[in-house]
């Protein structure tokens, strides 16, 4: 038996031979087969929490108000006709794009303020600039809100005493607008001062030292070293955190509820309210949906550049 | 695990068992389970402990009588917490068995509560009639869906200080509507006009009127009142838009351009706490609101707690509409023991247990019939001053009714130009926008046929 191979006895009923194997145990053994069942709970949970609301989300679109009904498109098309609508549309591109770039450029800044600090002190600046994004949105929103209260916040009471007069922060639609976004801002920078760090941290030191070799400035260190090294990360980061202010909805629910006039409302908040405060939940999911198509186009274009820049970086 | 002496197995199973726990209802009332299982969904209370421990107790009588074993949960409505369990009930068809629904509720679920006519029927001939305004809301194609609830159910009439009143706008409330059944001096005068001088005589003297203009609740329900006095409605009962070429919507609107200009600014960003916010810090003369800012007054602000008083609102040419926000309960069609159901929400609306409910919430809640106004002596006995809420429900001697913003719409129109506070967007972009009034007029029009699609 020392070659492997099995030498029945002469004389051996076959019954006593050792059964060959089935196609089922043959597929059982295989790898892919194993590696499908260990991403079973993986795709469970991206098929119910994921794939699941999101085409429950898109039938229920294509219903009536009353749910009893297909209407195909018509929720679409309807919205799209809305002033309202139109202007929620205008407002969550300037909520989340105006949001998204300070938030880019204070997280740049910061996390080269924090590369530049030594090691030492490294450590308790990194933990309290993240503060803000620790603190769940809700709460600290809430402090927002009281610091914005136009009668007996701080911010208006250091105004007054310097002779300027108080702003009804919340109250006009064009600094309701800006406080929305500074609070956004406010939450979202931590987030990527720390991815930009981490990538500050893996640009290798002999780049710098060729570059100023070459006797480059640090604005050019900066420009042709520094940004080229984190442009991956930082598209990453852009697309990841325009994800998520696009479908923000507690930061201006809280301070603003999409008002005066309407002038704060975006997708999240103005879904929720035609779609669970109006009783049109089918209406509610249209606009909930609309922020997709705009975010799906911007993660192709995305990503196909990170794919592109990594192929170019390996090749 | 050696150390603890605790196996994993073991420990598994006091996780699931503590979670199972924790998901418990905040209240279990078990009984003799002869007369199956009921499951409540009631309105979190915002009196808290003492409104919803006498709801417990009565539950808790009634299901030890009747030998039913009935789950009580109080759902908060902070967060729309309430809205979003009906709509998930109602995804889901199956949860509770009765649910509190919140004003338009009923109307957006009908199609999956039970009818209670027989129960209406019952209490209609007990009591008497159901105000207008639940009626509108819960009798639907002639049925009753849904009953109205005492708990919860609030009017949102002028709340107001009664020094800066009778200093400032020389308007003497407590006279004017005094703790019994008789008008006093001035009340014939109370009207929009008498309002906006005493308004702008306040703000003069530092003492704003504090009137939202925002979308919450608190800021549609007195605007809507306003309109309605003044005849304004934006949508007729047959849902015709009546908005462009109305006078009365135009008047009601030239009137809040006067008004607006003695009302600070940031009321047009303001929620359903920053009225009682300047209430209870003395720096506003009158809000629009029930007992729970002069509530919270007694114990944080006692000095201005004991010069408020609770009256009815201002009257317009079309009469005097008193904001009104009804509760209902409503029994899920796919509800397991609806017997049970019925015969429990009858015995909550019989006046002992109403009785009890009122005293609990220090007169806050609301009874559907007006027939135990007087039976109920708790807004007799609250103070302090004594009396401040004697005309915080509407009594007949006030010539007011109760009124539902946007009523009398359709209500499946009426709720999305309620919960998107089209009158309040109309002023705001008026005084606030300073658009033209036929702008402002032909955008609300747009804006209200977009909700008449089905």
């Amino acid at each position: 038996m020392a070659d492997g191979n099995v030498v029945m006895a002469r004389g051996m009923p076959a019954a006593v031979a050792p059964p060959q194997k089935g196609t089922l145990h043959r597929i059982a053994r295989r790898r892919s087969t194993l590696a499908f069942l260990m991403t079973l709970p993986l795709l469970a949970v991206i098929g119910g929490l994921v794939a699941y609301p999101f085409f429950y989300a898109l039938y229920l679109s294509m219903l009536n108000k009353r749910m009893t009904r297909f209407v195909g498109i018509d929720n679409f098309t309807f919205l799209l006709s809305r002033e309202t609508f139109q202007a929620v549309i205008w407002q969550s591109v300037l909520f989340a794009v105006s949001a998204v770039i300070a938030k880019a450029l204070i997280g740049f800044i910061l996390a080269h303020v924090l590369h530049a600090l030594p090691a030492k002190g490294q450590r308790k600046w990194r933990g309290m600039l993240l503060v803000p994004w620790v603190i769940p949105p809700a709460v600290s929103t809430l402090a927002w809100w009281w610091m914005f209260d136009p009668s007996y916040s701080a911010i208006n009471w250091v105004l007054t005493t310097v002779g300027v007069p108080p702003v009804a922060w919340l109250g006009e639609p064009s600094w309701a607008r800006f406080s929305v976004i500074l609070v956004n801002v406010w939450y979202g920078a931590p987030f990527f001062m720390i991815m930009y760090l981490a990538a500050l941290k893996s640009v290798p030191d002999q780049l710098y030292e060729a570059a100023a070799i070459d006797g480059a400035t640090g604005w050019q260190k900066l420009r042709y070293v520094t940004v080229p090294m984190m442009k991956n990360i930082i598209a990453i980061t852009v697309l990841f955190s325009l994800i998520v202010t696009f479908a923000n909805f507690d930061i201006v629910r809280i301070l603003t509820n999409g008002g005066p006039q309407d002038k704060t409302h975006i997708f999240g908040t103005y879904a929720f309210q035609v779609g669970i405060q109006s009783g049109d939940i089918p209406l509610g999911s249209a606009v909930s949906l609309f922020m997709f198509p705009i975010l799906a186009v911007f993660a192709i274009f995305v990503l196909r550049d990170v794919t592109r820049r990594n192929k170019e970086m390996t090749g | 695990m050696a150390g603890n002496g605790m196996t994993r197995r073991g420990m598994l199973r006091a996780g699931v068992a503590g979670v199972a726990a924790s998901a418990l209802p905040l209240v279990n009332v078990h009984g003799q389970s002869s007369g199956g299982r009921l499951a409540l969904g009631f309105w979190d209370h915002w009196v808290g402990a003492p409104a919803n421990d006498v709801m417990r107790a009565i539950v808790n009588e009634w299901g030890q009588k009747n030998r039913v074993e009935v789950t009580l949960d109080f759902i908060t409505s902070a967060g729309n917490k309430t809205l979003l369990t009906i709509a998930a009930e109602a995804q889901a068809r199956q949860g509770h068995d009765i649910l509190s629904f919140p004003t338009w509720q009923v109307h957006d679920h009908q199609d999956l509560l039970e009818p209670v006519d027989d129960v209406m029927g019952r209490l209609i001939q007990k009591y008497g009639a159901v105000n207008q305004a639940s009626e509108y809301l819960a009798k639907i194609g002639g049925r009753w869906l849904a009953i109205p609830e005492t708990a919860g159910s609030q009017f949102k009439g002028p709340a107001a200080r009664i020094d800066l009143l009778k200093q400032h706008a020389g308007i003497d409330v407590q006279a004017m509507y005094p703790a019994e059944n008789r008008l006093g001096p001035g009340a014939d005068q109370w009207n929009w006009e008498t309002f906006l001088q005493a308004a702008q005589k306040c703000s003069a003297a530092g003492y704003p009127f504090a009137l939202p203009a925002g979308t919450t609740s608190d800021a549609t329900d007195w605007i809507g009142a306003m309109f309605r006095s003044f005849g304004a409605d934006l949508v007729d009962a047959k849902g015709n838009i009546t908005i462009r070429n109305n006078d009365k919507v135009r008047q009601a609107m030239e009137y809040s351009k006067r008004l607006f200009e003695f009302i600070p600014s940031e009321m047009f960003a303001a929620d359903d706490a920053t009225n009682n916010r300047a209430m209870i810090s003395g720096k506003s003369a009158l809000i629009f609101n029930p007992p729970s800012a002069w509530a919270v007054a007694k114990r944080d602000a006692p000095d201005v707690a004991r010069n408020m008083w609770h009256f009815p609102s201002p009257s317009g040419p079309a009469g005097r509409p008193v904001p009104f926000l009804p509760f209902f309960y409503g029994i899920w069609k796919f509800g397991r023991n609806k017997s049970a159901a019925k015969a429990l929400l009858e015995h909550l609306s019989q006046t002992e247990q109403v009785q009890r409910l009122v005293e609990a919430s220090s007169g806050y809640d609301i009874p559907p019939f007006n027939s135990v106004f007087d039976d109920i002596d708790t807004w007799r006995k609250v103070e302090p001053p004594l009396g401040t809420v004697y005309n915080y429900p509407v009594r007949a001697h006030h010539n007011a009714v109760p009124n539902v913003a946007y009523a009398p719409a359709p209500p499946e129109i009426a709720v999305q130009m309620y919960t998107q506070g089209i009158q309040a967007k109309m002023i705001a972009r008026m005084v606030q926008g300073k658009e033209p009034i036929d702008r402002v007029l032909a955008w609300a029009e747009t804006e209200v046929e977009g909700f008449k699609r089905g």
